[in-house]
């Protein structure tokens, strides 16, 4: 059960960073880089590393999206 | 932004995102996390409220320079501690049991472990705070 668990999440984990180098639209791809931080920290978590896991949730998944954004609302957002 | 669920959503969920900030920085050398954890889920409370409420009532909050003059003294504050340590004849940053360490489990254990988390938590709360205002207002520092 739990190796099913851990191959979905790679495998989203792959789609999700194959998207965020082939999408056009940035703010699309800031928020695909989110899900793929917030997956990385439940695999994290899964491989007994909370403190990590946490880590990766506050700052890949909290800040580096709030300062991409910032970034985007401050240039063109088409790529 | 100008979104009504946005806001009322974030002014209610603002404490909680702090009072568990300050929890992962207190408890730092008991659980997981720690002061780089828990300072950057205090910053990300405080930014979050700029970019949906208000930048400016964000900034009232925490000011530009407190943030920078706290963002400081934290670094102080951490090798003033690490001083103690070599004033007292051993290596910079040994752990001396500044705290009566009742028992394994509680909050005032540890030695300086504690208050140099503390320190930590400050300085990267400040620091990611400085770093969302210095990109948002493209100030000249």
């Amino acid at each position: 059960m739990a190796e099913i668990f851990h191959v979905l999440l790679l495998t989203f984990l792959i789609v999700c960073a194959v998207a965020v180098a082939y999408i056009r639209d940035l703010l699309s791809a800031v928020i695909l880089f989110a899900a793929y931080s917030l997956v990385m920290a439940i695999i994290w978590q899964q491989l007994d590393a909370p403190d990590i896991a946490m880590a990766e949730a506050a700052i890949g998944a909290g800040v580096t999206t709030l300062l991409f954004v910032v970034t985007i609302s401050k240039t063109r957002r088409q790529e | 932004m100008n979104d009504f669920v946005l806001q009322t959503v974030t002014q209610i969920l603002m404490p909680f995102i702090q009072v568990y900030g300050i929890f992962v920085v207190l408890n730092g050398h008991l659980s997981p996390g720690g002061g780089f954890a828990g300072g950057t889920i205090l910053g990300a409370s405080i930014i979050l409220y700029a970019l949906t409420v208000d930048v400016k009532a964000a900034e009232g909050i925490y000011p530009d320079e407190r943030a920078e003059m706290v963002e400081s003294a934290s670094v102080l504050v951490f090798v003033l501690l690490g001083l103690i340590s070599l004033m007292m004849g051993r290596n910079f940053l040994t752990n001396i049991g500044i705290f009566p360490s009742p028992e394994t489990g509680t909050l005032l254990t540890g030695g300086f472990i504690m208050p140099v988390t503390l320190a930590i938590g400050a300085k990267v709360a400040s620091t990611v705070i400085t770093l969302f205002t210095h990109l948002f207002e493209e100030k000249k520092s």
